[in-house]
C-alpha cells in the first residue's frame, strides 16, 4: 500500500435495512491526479465522496491520506474538502467571506486572509464581484466562488460532486478545460464525481467506473473507451454494441463466438460451449453496400444519421435491436442517403473486444 | 325573523363560494374583492371605531356618535394620578417586563426544539403533538389545575418575585406551539448544506452554528419571540387564576370593564396597546428587511471572465 496520497481499503458502506451503497472499494490515488469517479445515480459514487472527505464512514475498510488514517477524523480535521454538488455558499456572507471563511476556521487573523482570499478570488477571475451576495451571481460564478473557496485553504485533495451539474452545455464545455488547467497548474488532487461520460473522459487523468455499489473498472479514458472490462462498463460508457453467444470454437489468437446475429471472431480465448460477450466500438464499424461477411459481419437498417460535428452517428436496427456506428462527418451526405436502406455493417477481429462474464 | 338572518349568513358564505366555482376568474374576481373587503373592514372596524371614539373630549360617550373630536383629553387622561390610572399604567409596565421574558423563553425553546426536530428521534411524532397540544387544552382549566396544584404544594400566589414564575409557565407553554410551528417551517425551507460545508471547511459544531446555522434562521428566532410577546400581552385566561395579586394588563382591563364606571380612556388604553403591537410588528419587517436585503443588481451574464491563469503563480497553492 502506498504511503502517499489517497488510499481507499476493502471500503464497505451498508445502510440501516441493508442497503449497500459501497461495496468493496479499493482504490489508491496519487498526489496530483485527476481521478473522476463516473457511474449512474445510485451506484455509490457520492457515497464514496462523502466517505473520502468524511461526512459519512465506512461501515468496514480504511481511508488513509499520505499514510495517516483518517476513520474517525471529522471532516473539519481532514486535509481535504469539497465543492458540493450546488455549491453550499454561505448565502449570508459577501463573495469575499465566502472565501475566507475556511482560513477564519484556521484562526488566520483577518488581514492576512482577506489578501489569501483576494488572490484566490482573482485565480478564478471574480475580482469585480467580491462584495457580492452569492444569489447575485450567476451559475458559473458561484461555482467559481466554490472552487476559490477550497483553494484558499490548500487542501492535499479537492473533491468535486457534480460540479459542472447545474451548469448550461456552452459554460461546461468551457469549465471543463478552465478546471483542468486550474488543477495542472496547482497539481493538488482533484476527485470529481459525475455521471457524465463525456465530461469523464475529457478531464480524467483515471476514471474510476462504479456501478451496483462496486468499482466496475478503473483506468485512462482511452483504456476505458477501447477496453471496457465488463458489459456495464461498455454500455455505460456508450457508443458500443454487444453481442451475446456461445463460444463455438478459435481461430490463431480468437475466439469465435456464435451470436444470433451470426458468427463474430474476437480477440481473446474462452472454453468452448461457454457463454461469451463481446463488444465493438462504434468507431470501429465500417458501413458499406456490400454483401456481409461471413463473421464480424451484420446487416441493419440504417434508421437516421445523426450529425454530431466532427462526426456522424448512425442509429441502426439489428433484427430489432439498436446498432451504432459513428463515421467521419465528411461521409455525411453519403450515408444520409442510405436513411431507411439496408447496408452492411463490419470491423476487424482486433478491434472487437472480448468482455469478463 | 331568525330565519332571515340564518339566510343572510349562509349567502354571505355561499356567495362568494359559488362565484369562484361556476364564474371564469375575470368575472368572479370583482365579487370575490367585494367581499374580501367587506371581511378587512369587519377585521378592522372596530379598531377604528375606538381609535375614533378615542379621539372624544372631556364628554365624550362610550358609544357613537362620537363628541367633541378631535382632542387628546382621554390620552392625557391616562397619565392623571387616580387610582385607576397608576393601576393601569403599573399593568401595562408588568405586561411589557413579563412579555419581554417570555418572548426571550419562547424564542430560545422554539429554536432549541426546531434544532432537535430537524432530525427524526425516538418518540419525535409523539412529542410533536404534545407540544401542539397546548394550543388545544382550554386556557382556564390549564390555570385552575395549576392554581390547585400551587395550593397543595402551599406556595403562595404572586407573592414576591417567584409568583411571577406561574405566570411565566402558563404564558411561555402558550406561547410555544407558535414559536415552534415558526422554526418548523424555518427548517423545512433550510438548506443544510451550508453547515456540512462549513464543518468541511474546518469548523467545529460551535462555529458552525454561529457562523452559518443562526444568521440564516436568526429572523425565524425573532418571529418566534416576536410570537411570545404578543401572545403574553394578552393572555387573560391562563393567567387569570394563578396571578394572584400581580395585576397584568389584560386582568386589569377585565377589572376596569367589569367593575367601574367606563369612560373613553379605554380606548385610547386600547390604542395605545394596538400601537405597542403595531410598534412591534414595524420592528420585526425592518429587521429582517435589512438582513435580507434584496439588492436590485441584475445577475449579469457569466462574464466573470475566465479563471485567471496569470494570476496562478499568485496561486494559494502552496509553496
Amino acid at each position: 500500500m502506498s504511503d502517499t496520497g489517497l488510499v481507499l481499503k476493502d471500503v464497505y458502506r451498508i445502510f440501516p435495512g441493508d442497503v449497500t451503497a459501497v461495496s468493496d472499494v479499493n482504490l489508491e490515488i496519487a498526489n496530483g491526479e485527476y481521478v473522476v469517479f463516473l457511474g449512474p445515480s445510485g451506484c455509490g459514487k457520492t457515497t464514496t465522496l462523502r466517505i473520502i472527505a468524511g461526512h459519512d464512514e465506512p461501515s468496514s475498510g480504511t481511508v488513509t491520506i499520505d499514510g495517516e488514517l483518517m476513520n474517525g477524523v471529522s471532516p473539519a480535521k481532514r486535509p481535504i474538502t469539497t465543492v458540493f454538488q450546488h455549491y453550499a455558499l454561505f448565502p449570508h456572507k459577501s463573495v469575499l467571506n465566502n472565501v475566507a471563511f475556511g482560513l477564519k476556521m484556521q484562526g488566520v487573523d483577518k488581514a492576512e486572509r482577506e489578501t489569501q482570499a483576494k488572490a484566490a478570488i482573482e485565480l478564478v477571475g471574480l475580482t469585480k464581484f467580491m462584495d457580492r451576495k452569492p444569489r447575485e451571481l450567476s451559475g458559473g460564478q458561484q461555482q467559481r466562488v466554490a472552487l476559490a473557496r477550497v483553494l484558499v485553504t490548500r487542501p492535499k485533495a479537492i473533491l468535486l460532486d457534480e460540479p459542472l451539474g447545474g451548469l448550461d452545455r456552452l459554460l461546461q464545455m468551457k469549465m471543463r478545460v478552465e478546471l483542468r488547467a486550474l488543477q495542472r497548474e496547482l497539481g493538488i488532487t482533484f476527485i470529481h464525481v459525475t455521471h457524465n461520460q463525456e465530461e469523464a473522459l475529457s478531464m480524467a487523468d483515471r476514471i474510476v467506473v462504479m456501478g451496483d455499489a462496486i468499482v466496475q473498472q478503473v483506468g485512462t479514458p482511452e483504456h476505458l473507451a477501447r477496453h471496457p472490462r465488463n458489459e456495464f462498463v461498455a454500455s455505460f460508457m456508450g457508443d458500443n454494441n454487444v453481442f451475446h453467444g456461445t463460444v463455438s470454437g478459435s481461430n490463431g489468437g480468437n475466439v469465435i463466438i456464435d451470436t444470433d446475429y451470426g458468427k463474430v471472431e474476437v480477440e481473446g480465448s474462452a472454453a468452448s460451449g461457454s457463454t461469451a460477450s463481446m463488444a465493438i466500438r462504434a468507431a470501429a464499424v465500417k458501413i458499406s453496400t456490400d454483401a456481409a461477411p461471413a463473421t464480424n459481419g451484420v446487416r441493419v437498417r440504417l434508421d437516421f444519421a445523426e450529425y454530431l460535428g466532427d462526426s456522424v452517428k448512425l442509429h441502426m436496427d439489428l433484427d430489432g435491436k439498436p446498432f451504432i456506428a459513428k463515421v467521419p462527418e465528411d461521409r455525411y451526405a453519403e450515408v444520409r442517403a442510405l436513411e431507411g436502406k439496408d447496408v452492411t455493417a463490419t470491423w476487424a477481429a482486433e478491434d472487437g473486444h472480448l468482455l469478463e462474464q | 325573523m331568525t330565519i332571515i338572518w340564518y339566510l343572510v349568513a349562509l349567502a354571505i358564505i355561499a356567495i362568494p363560494f359559488a362565484a369562484m366555482v361556476f364564474l371564469p376568474i375575470n368575472k368572479s374576481k370583482p365579487i370575490l374583492l367585494v367581499f374580501f373587503l367587506l371581511f378587512i373592514v369587519f377585521m378592522y372596524g372596530p379598531m377604528l371605531t375606538m381609535g375614533v371614539l378615542s379621539l372624544q373630549g372631556t364628554t365624550g360617550s362610550m358609544t357613537l356618535p362620537a363628541k367633541e373630536l378631535f382632542s387628546f383629553h382621554w390620552y392625557s387622561e391616562l397619565q392623571s394620578t387616580s387610582s385607576v390610572m397608576v393601576s393601569v399604567r403599573q399593568g401595562i409596565s408588568k405586561s411589557l417586563w413579563l412579555s419581554l421574558i417570555v418572548a426571550v423563553i419562547t424564542a430560545i425553546l422554539s429554536l432549541t426544539l426546531g434544532m432537535a426536530f430537524r432530525r427524526a428521534f425516538r418518540g419525535s411524532g409523539i412529542l410533536f403533538y404534545a407540544i401542539l397540544l397546548s394550543l388545544m387544552t382550554p386556557g382556564l382549566l390549564l390555570s385552575l389545575g395549576l392554581s390547585f396544584l400551587l395550593y397543595y404544594a402551599g406556595i403562595a400566589k404572586g407573592e414576591g418575585t417567584v409568583g411571577y414564575l406561574p405566570i411565566i409557565g402558563v404564558q411561555a407553554v402558550w406561547a410555544l406551539p407558535f414559536g415552534f410551528l415558526v422554526m418548523m417551517s424555518v427548517f423545512n425551507r433550510y438548506d443544510a448544506r451550508a453547515e456540512e460545508a462549513a464543518r468541511d471547511l474546518g469548523a467545529s459544531s460551535v462555529r458552525t452554528f454561529r457562523e452559518v446555522t443562526l444568521p440564516l434562521i436568526w429572523t425565524g428566532v425573532f418571529g418566534a419571540g416576536l410570537f411570545g410577546f404578543t401572545l403574553a400581552l394578552n393572555e387573560f385566561e391562563r393567567t387569570f387564576l394563578v396571578s394572584g395579586s400581580i395585576i397584568t394588563l389584560p386582568l386589569q382591563l377585565y377589572i376596569i370593564t367589569s367593575s367601574s364606571v367606563l369612560r373613553p380612556y379605554v380606548y385610547s388604553l386600547g390604542v395605545v396597546t394596538i400601537l405597542i403591537s403595531f410598534l412591534l410588528i414595524a420592528l420585526f419587517l425592518v429587521v429582517s428587511a435589512v438582513t435580507g436585503r434584496k439588492t436590485t443588481r441584475a445577475i449579469e451574464d457569466d462574464d466573470g471572465g475566465s479563471m485567471n491563469t496569470s494570476a496562478m503563480q499568485a496561486a494559494p497553492s502552496g509553496d
